[in-house]
Formats: structure tokens, C-alpha cells, sequence
């Protein structure tokens, strides 16, 4: 081994807890809608480690995929050669995830709120924006059905805000109108539950009664820190758990085998 | 069968609805490229993911109005045209119809079907719908539960490209299959694009892998590494280094029509775009083998 890399194995970067952190959430066999970037890394150190059998799925149609390489795309041609199936994409938005068959969905984004409402959409006003993001893709849907949702995201005060300027995907309780009270998940009839868990750079974070929660901290952060990092007044757990160091194993798999060239982790 | 010229200049008229589909496999760049240099305006274009080909025509000046739902540089960040043509106090703004991909899944679907709209269990809670005047509800007629539900949508032409074709346009597709079928399917007007043209008895001694069958195709084009910056499965990687460096080149008007110049105005046709970007990268882009047992269609 690199004698850096070895070396390095006492220290962890936060992505790289980030990272390992959102993989145990996910259990062996579960049925994931996989997104690119750190929840892929997350996925696939999981099948490294305690979760062989997690079966991954991605929007563009693969199904049971065991890629080679990295895929740096959602339709990474490395997606298809190994899978079990490939469909096309009305079938993944209905027989697989409007069907209610997704057990795990991740989602990011560019703005939070409290309710685990994403926008992915605009920043600013909707027809004037002063910055235009890519959009939906399939966030709206994810966020719809998945019976376990994951949010990863790195927290800063300009992304955890008090309003999303646009509402893409529904966390839980909803807008209606600019200046009304948010109305609870419930009374839309949505199919799936909602955000289950936030996986950050500085800590975890669940939803008790809809309303995002602190409830653990990484290793010499503390919750002041991850509450200066959120634009309103963060409710935080009573009893704060300490988010483990990872293992020197766990970290030599992603840094040596799920993410060698450091796509992701820089 | 056709030049891309040909089927361009037949096809896509100023005005038009144009759809060139492919989710980010088998993306017809070169159809792009070829609506690019016959300057043919105020396309109302569709796409689920505009992706880099629809930015090109973006800045190109030939798009007034996009339906999408994925607006993004895929793996690497944003779309510089379409941001400046978006974002606030933007000269020549352009239009945008905006959907998540389910919801424009499902207008290839209801165009498709031949139904006028499709339903989905989807939109509750969110802003879309509040943004979008096509995204209706309807009360399920059997269980009382709301549905969102959006309109058929039938472009003047689709472009679907494939690997393997014969002349009369029974496309085989393998790898990531999109949206290509429906999109096909919901057409006044059909291109197919192919990397190979093959015999009919190729194409008879394999059916499930057509895609889009010939009865519903209009136009033929042979037009080998049409979709290169993206991929064709068993034929060509994507070129993922030219979506990282897409970035640089895009953020800026000057960098971004030296780039039209000289890649897309300056050229003929594919095979010269082709020369152009030289054997080197041509070679290391070639797919490997990875052959799959064939099956007995016997009875």
C-alpha cells in the first residue's frame, strides 16, 4: 500500500465519514434507487462490507448492476455489461418505483428546510432566477415513493435555509402558499413516508414529528458548530449520540477500492 | 435512405417540434449538429435531459421553447447556454416547459398509446405542478384518490438512434434503452440514426432487440459515431473527459462559438467531425468486447 494512504489511516476527511456513515444505513438485500456522486460511493462501500447482497438500481433503466469502474454518469455504459436487467424508463418509473418496490432512495440538493423539502429547481424566484439548477430529473418521484429516503448533503447555513425558494421534492409538510402555515405530509396521500434521515459532513440528522433533529455528532464537532450551520433554530436530541470513527479496513475498501482516483472524496 | 443533411432538411422545419431522445446513451450529436449548421430556428425542443447537444442548439439560437426535465451537464454541473438564456435579466430568453422525468415519461407514454393523457401518482407537495399549468389532477374513478396527470405530447420528429438497423429502419437497441420506444411511437415523423447498417435477416434472426420497428420510420441515416460525446453500447465510450472540459468551454459565449466554429460550422458532415477529433482518441474510445450467447428462436 501507499505509504500516504497508510499513513492517513488514523485521519479521516468528513466526506469520507459522510460517506461511510450514509452506508450503514443501508442493510443487506435492500433495494436501493442509487444516485451518483457520494450516495454511489455509499452503495457501493456497503456491498464492500456488510451489505454484499444490496441491490442497486439507477434511473436510467439498469437493474442489479455490478459495475467495473466507477460510473460517472447515472448511464454509465459500465451500468449495463454485468447486470441483471436493463428496462427502459417507463418501467423504472412504474413497475419499480411507483409500484412501491424501491425500499431505499437517495436524494441532495442545492436548498433544505426543516421538513426535508429539497429544491433542485432555481435559486430566487421561479420565473427570475438568479440561478437556474438542472431540475427534477427523478428527485420528485424519488421523494414520492421510496420507503426509506436518505438525504446526503454537506450543511451550510446558504443550503439548510428556513424556506426552499422552489419545493422539487416533498419532504414533510408542505407550502401551499407563500405566506401559509405548511401543511403535514399526510393530507396529501403521498405513498411513501418521507425523509427518513440526513447524512452530513458534520453529523446525522432524523425527522421527529416532520421536523429535522440532531441526534449525532462526527468526532470534535459539536452541536453549536452544526447549528451555525442551519438557517433557523435547530431542535436538537435530548441525548446526542458520537458517530464512531470509521474502521482502518473500512477506510483502506473506500479508499483503495470504491474510490480510488478520488472522484468524489476531494 | 438519407444523408443527415437530407433527413434534417426533410424533416425539421423552422417551428418545429423536435425531439432527439436517448437517455444519456445513444444521443444523436451529430443530428444536432447537422440542425446547427442548416440554422433552422424557433424549434420548440423536447428532451428529457437536454444534456450538451441541446445547450449546443441552445446557443446556437435555434431553440424558443424546451420541454425537460433534467437540465444538466451530467456528472460534471450546469448547462451555460440554457442558464443564460434562463436566469434573470437574460437577453433572448427562451421558454421552458418543465417536468420531472416521470411526468415527461409519461406524455411520451399517453402520445404513444394514442391516449390523451396519463396519469401518475405523483406532484402532491410539490412546486412543479404550481409551475406548470399542463400538470392537471383527476380523481381515480375506482378508489376516489387524486392522480396527477399530464397531456399526450407528439413532436413533428423524433430522432432515435440505435446500433444496428437495416435499410428499411428496424432499429436494434441494446444497453440503456431511454425513452426511444415511446418517443418513437408519439412522432408525426420518424429519423432513424445507426451506427451499422445490417441485412433484414440479421434483424429477423434476432426480433426482440428491434426497438422501433420500420413500418413507423420515415427516414434512414447510416451515420457511424453519431452520438460521440456520448456513448453507443459495444461500439464507442462516452467521452467523459469532453463533459469535464464542456464545462470550461461553455461558461463563456467567446470560448463556446470558437467551439461551434470549429467543430460543428466548419465541418461538412460526421465523418470530418470524426477525422477531426483525431485516431488517438477514436481508438481509446472503441469499446472492448463483451459478447453474450445468442438464443434458440426455434419452435
Amino acid at each position: 500500500m501507499d505509504s500516504k494512504v497508510k499513513k492517513a489511516l488514523n485521519t479521516y476527511t468528513s466526506t469520507e465519514l459522510m460517506v461511510v456513515r450514509a452506508s450503514q444505513e443501508l442493510a443487506n438485500s435492500e433495494i436501493v434507487f442509487v444516485g451518483i456522486g457520494l450516495p454511489n460511493l455509499a452503495c457501493v462501500l456497503a456491498r464492500e462490507t456488510h451489505a454484499p447482497n444490496l441491490f442497486m438500481i439507477y434511473e436510467s433503466g439498469a437493474i442489479g448492476t455490478t459495475p467495473e469502474r466507477l460510473p460517472i454518469s447515472i448511464g454509465d455504459p459500465c451500468l449495463v455489461t454485468g447486470s441483471l436487467s436493463i428496462v427502459s424508463q417507463a418501467d423504472i418509473f412504474q413497475t419499480y418505483l411507483q409500484s412501491g418496490r424501491i425500499e431505499v432512495g437517495f436524494l441532495g440538493g442545492a436548498q433544505i428546510d426543516r421538513w426535508g423539502n429539497i429544491n433542485t429547481t432555481v435559486i430566487g424566484d421561479y420565473e427570475n432566477p438568479s440561478i437556474r439548477l438542472p431540475g427534477s430529473g427523478g428527485a420528485c418521484e424519488i421523494a414520492a415513493h421510496s420507503r426509506k429516503l436518505l438525504i446526503v448533503m454537506k450543511m451550510s447555513a446558504k443550503t439548510f435555509v428556513d424556506r426552499c425558494d422552489y419545493i422539487t421534492s416533498p419532504g414533510h409538510k408542505y407550502y401551499p402558499n407563500k405566506d401559509s402555515e405548511p401543511r403535514s405530509r399526510s393530507e396529501f396521500n403521498l405513498p411513501g413516508p418521507g425523509p427518513t434521515k440526513v447524512v452530513t459532513d458534520l453529523g446525522v440528522l432524523e425527522f421527529i414529528d416532520g421536523e429535522m433533529t440532531l441526534t449525532e455528532i462526527y468526532p470534535n464537532v459539536t452541536a453549536e458548530d452544526v447549528k451555525s450551520s442551519v438557517s433557523w433554530d435547530l431542535c436538537v436530541a435530548a441525548e446526542l449520540r458520537t458517530t464512531p470513527s470509521p474502521s482502518e479496513e473500512t477506510l483502506k475498501k473506500l479508499r483503495l477500492e470504491v474510490d480510488p482516483d478520488r472522484l468524489y472524496l476531494n | 435512405m438519407v444523408s443527415m443533411k437530407e433527413a434534417i432538411a426533410e424533416c425539421v422545419k423552422p417551428g418545429s417540434s423536435i425531439n432527439i431522445e436517448g437517455f444519456t446513451h445513444l444521443i444523436c450529436f451529430a443530428a444536432g449538429h447537422e440542425i446547427i449548421r442548416q440554422e433552422i430556428k424557433d424549434l420548440k425542443a423536447i428532451r428529457l435531459t437536454p444534456d450538451l447537444v441541446y445547450d449546443q442548439l441552445i446557443e446556437a439560437g435555434c431553440v424558443s421553447e424546451l420541454t425537460f426535465s433534467w437540465a444538466g451537464n451530467p456528472g460534471v454541473g450546469s448547462l451555460h447556454a440554457l442558464r443564460r438564456k434562463t436566469q434573470a435579466n437574460s437577453k433572448d430568453r427562451i421558454k421552458l416547459i418543465e417536468y420531472s422525468h416521470f411526468g415527461l415519461v409519461a406524455r411520451f407514454l399517453a402520445g404513444s398509446s394514442g391516449l390523451p393523457f396519463w396519469p401518475l401518482n405523483n406532484y402532491r407537495a410539490s412546486d412543479i405542478a404550481a409551475h406548470n399549468s399542463e400538470i392537471k389532477t383527476i380523481s381515480c374513478p375506482y378508489t376516489g384518490a387524486e392522480l396527477a396527470t399530464v397531456p399526450a405530447i407528439h413532436p413533428d420528429v423524433t430522432i432515435v438512434h440505435c446500433q444496428r438497423a437495416d435499410k428499411f429502419g428496424n432499429a436494434q437497441v441494446w444497453g440503456l434503452l431511454g425513452t426511444q420506444k415511446e418517443a418513437a411511437f408519439s412522432a408525426k415523423k420518424v429519423i432513424v440514426v445507426t451506427e451499422d447498417i445490417v441485412d433484414t435477416s440479421l434483424i429477423r434472426s434476432d426480433p426482440n432487440r428491434t426497438l422501433v420497428p420500420g413500418v413507423i420510420v420515415d427516414f434512414v441515416v447510416h451515420e457511424p459515431w453519431g452520438c460521440h460525446p456520448s456513448y453507443a453500447q459495444g461500439f464507442y465510450d462516452r467521452d467523459n473527459q469532453f463533459y469535464v472540459n464542456w464545462d470550461q468551454i461553455s461558461r463563456s459565449s467567446e470560448t463556446y462559438a470558437d467551439y461551434l466554429n470549429e467543430f460543428v460550422y466548419s465541418v461538412r458532415d460526421r465523418k470530418e467531425y470524426i477525422k477531426k477529433l483525431g485516431e488517438p482518441l477514436v481508438q481509446k474510445l472503441l469499446a472492448k468486447a463483451k459478447m453474450c450467447e445468442g438464443v434458440n428462436y426455434g419452435f
